[in-house]
């Protein structure tokens, strides 16, 4: 019975998500109400409350940056909060006897006791999830418990019981707090991102390299060390692969490296003053890439040692910053002034059916593919002043597109996340360039850098 | 150690059949109880060392660590913990938890900061190096040899600019890289074997991988235009630093002006 209800539960959820699909990138499920949860901090016994700030932290971010569910604020929570099931009390029925005289009147609240505390006024929440942590047998572990509030009881409630293990520290409680997450915003028809990885240009070492980070910006590493000027990463579909640009050898030339273990895989460079701004094919086989050979700069498609190079676009104007749909593998966006300033533009892989996307107005430049390969991120100073970039996506194929940022400093370098809703971006607001992340629908910014000068960042799985 | 590694093996099967219950939805395991209430009242924690621990010298420098004889060099010191007192040998005594010093060394000397607590003595050490004042160079003669390829370039060539966007050299440019090319001609001949490198530069304006496209085209077009006037090519090289490397770094007219240039710099 049981499941056959997740069953009917799934089935309807598909649809929804299919029909999301038709209109792009639909973060509100426009129709449909986001349904509310309340997250109450979790506590830990013993040796576990050194960590319980961490996993809030970690569980919350998740859980709200998801997109799929709002949280509501804590001020709205009852006092008491129930840390497992058997916490629960059952809300007294009402009767109509009449009360006898000095009998007091029946509460007309368990204090956070009773599901209709937290379904009811003031927190008016759908969902509720609380659990604890523990130390045992020398492992953290996570009893995190998801209550469907719209249900008669707490045995009835429970959508998700689970135990989550994890190490004996941060890390861990970060670990669980992770995969917590997953398993509520996957409830929601979300993804979860943890275990994805956003890679990123940092100055923080006094020269620019390529450092690697969580989606939520924690396990900043360190990814080359030429102390040269290491810029333009970009990581293949799969996450296997790496592939930048870097002064290290002279003049600007293309590396590409495997990520686990990393390993320098040798791409050959050909002769030209510049080879830059590479990317991967979709099915990681090949690299394409401006280079200046015979003059700056065409669009070059490669093997992925950089040999069978051969130029796709002609000598024009400067053509760089080339994707390859990832869906399709049929057609490439770039940015170029062939038209004037830099526009962003559309053509076959054999360079034929050539299109310009954006209007010719300001500066558009950085596009990005969604994985669904009807929509691209981009940068644009469309109604702004020069070199006042913001975020936009558009629709490819009918070209619509809809402002993501309004001005808050410069927004530069959207790219988008495995799953499709969020954006990593570099922008000013807080003064010099650092790394946000944000929904397609532009809530939910959050700074993930503050260390040094951070850009170009690339969300990899 | 039998009986150990048997515990252990006992232990780990426990463990695993605990877990694997817990996958099963029927008769999961009662918890253990969740922790007391309120847990706000978190209990204070207690050091096991009597006395707390030895102080930490968080910082303990010499800036510079080498010197020429008569010169000065700083130690700087911070000390956190529980500290009764804090000492630097070399004749400087007792000094504060947090500080400075200049110290005139005449020779080579090793500074100890000892840092005392009730939990113990923690030390740490700063050297500083002395060595003799240089000998003064030869006097210079005035010839193209005594003057390096960097002042040279500095002193006898003069950038060049462009245009938002553009990378024509016309009007002002133009006559600026007339006299370069005389001026390279000369300090070609007098560095034989030297190669000069052409980077161009641009500002802010447009992506950073376009501006890489763009301060090459600059390059280039400065190194035909010098050709042509009879440098030779083969001791030209070009770099684009794009927008990389800006000589000013304000988002105005006047400072974008002084970013999009080429600029002479000495090949390896």
């Amino acid at each position: 019975m049981k499941r056959l209800f997740w069953l009917a539960v799934g089935a309807t959820g598909w649809l929804i998500l299919s029909q999301a699909q038709d209109i792009g990138i639909d973060i509100n499920r426009k129709g449909m109400r986001i349904p509310t949860i309340a997250l109450p901090d979790f506590k830990g016994s013993g040796e576990a409350q050194a960590w319980m700030s961490a996993f809030n932290q970690t569980l919350a971010s998740d859980v709200t940056s998801s997109g799929v569910v709002k949280v509501v604020p804590k001020t709205m929570y009852p006092l008491f909060v129930p840390q497992q099931p058997s916490d629960f009390g059952q809300a007294p029925v009402p009767n109509d006897n009449p009360r006898r005289r000095n009998e007091p009147p029946p509460p007309t609240s368990g204090g956070g006791r009773w599901m209709v505390d937290w379904s009811g006024p003031p927190a008016n929440a759908n969902y509720l999830a609380s659990g604890y942590t523990a130390p045992q047998n020398g492992v953290l572990v996570l009893y995190g418990w998801l209550y469907d509030l719209s249900r008669a009881n707490p045995a009835e409630a429970k959508v998700v019981e689970k135990r989550y293990l994890g190490s004996m520290d941060e890390a861990g409680a970060r670990k669980v707090a992770h995969e917590f997450a997953a398993d509520i915003v996957a409830l929601f028809g979300g993804q979860s991102l943890f275990g994805t990885h956003i890679y990123f240009v940092s100055d923080r070492t006094g020269h620019k390299e390529i450092w690697q980070m969580d989606p939520d910006g924690k396990n900043q590493k360190q990814f080359t060390h030429y102390n040269s000027l290491t810029i333009e990463p970009a990581v293949s579909a799969d996450g296997s692969k790496l592939t930048f640009t870097s002064y290290a050898r002279g003049t600007p030339g293309i590396f590409v490296f495997s990520v686990d273990p990393v390993r320098d895989l040798r791409f050959y460079n050909q002769s030209a003053s510049v080879n830059s701004s590479p990317s991967f094919s979709p099915d990681g086989k090949q690299i394409i890439y401006s280079s200046s050979s015979g003059k700056c700069c065409r669009i070059f498609l490669a093997n992925l040692d950089g040999t069978g190079f051969h130029p796709i676009s002609s000598l024009i104007s400067i053509e760089t910053e080339p994707k390859i749909n990832p869906k399709t593998g049929r057609e490439i966006v770039f940015s170029s002034g062939r038209s004037g300033p830099q526009q962003i533009y559309k053509m076959n892989m054999d360079g034929a059916d050539m299109e310009r996307l954006s209007d010719g107005t300001g500066e558009a430049a950085n596009p990005a593919w969604h994985p669904d390969g009807q929509i691209i991120a981009y940068a644009w100073t469309r109604g702004y002043a020069a070199q006042q970039w913001n975020i936009f996506t558009m629709d490819v194929a009918n070209k619509q597109y809809i402002q993501l940022t309004h001005g808050e400093g410069k927004n530069e370098q959207p790219n988008w996340a495995p799953d499709g809703r969020h954006l990593v971006f570099s922008s000013t607001r807080h003064g010099k360039y650092q790394i946000y992340s944000m929904l397609a629908d532009g809530t939910q910014v959050q700074q993930l850098t503050t260390l040094g000068v951070n850009d170009r960042p690339v969300w990899g799985k | 150690m039998f009986s150990k590694q048997k515990i252990t093996v006992i232990g780990i099967a426990l463990l695993l059949a605990m877990f694997a219950a817990g996958c099963k939805k029927k008769a999961p395991p009662p918890p253990p109880p969740p922790p007391p209430r309120p847990a706000d009242e978190r209990p204070v924690p207690s050091n096991p060392n009597v006395g707390g621990p030895a102080p930490v010298i968080a910082q303990f420098t010499a800036e510079p660590t080498s010197i020429q004889r008569g010169q000065s060099s700083t130690l700087r010191w911070e000390i956190s913990g529980n500290v009764t007192s804090v000492t630097i040998d070399q004749g400087i005594g007792a000094v504060q938890n947090v500080g400075s010093r200049r110290v005139f060394p005449s020779d080579s000397v090793t500074y100890t900061l000892t840092a005392t607590g009730p939990g113990g003595n923690t030390t740490a050490s700063a050297i500083v190096s002395v060595t003799s004042p240089m000998a003064p160079p030869p006097p210079n003669t005035g010839t193209g040899g005594a003057v390096p390829l960097d002042r040279r370039l500095e002193t006898d060539l003069q950038d060049i600019y462009f245009d938002y966007d553009k990378t024509d050299i016309d009007g002002e440019a133009r006559d600026t890289l007339n006299r370069d090319a005389q001026a390279l001609k000369g300090i070609l001949t007098d560095f034989p074997g030297s190669s000069i490198v052409l980077e161009g530069h641009c500002d802010e304006r447009g992506s950073a991988e376009y501006n890489l496209g763009l301060g090459d085209r600059r390059a280039s077009a400065a190194k035909d235009f010098l050709v042509q006037l009879g440098v030779p090519a083969d001791r030209i090289k070009t770099i684009s630093y794009g927008k990389e490397r800006p000589q000013c770094g304000e988002s105005t007219e006047a400072c974008w002006q002084k970013n999009r240039r080429v600029h002479f710099s000495p090949g390896q």
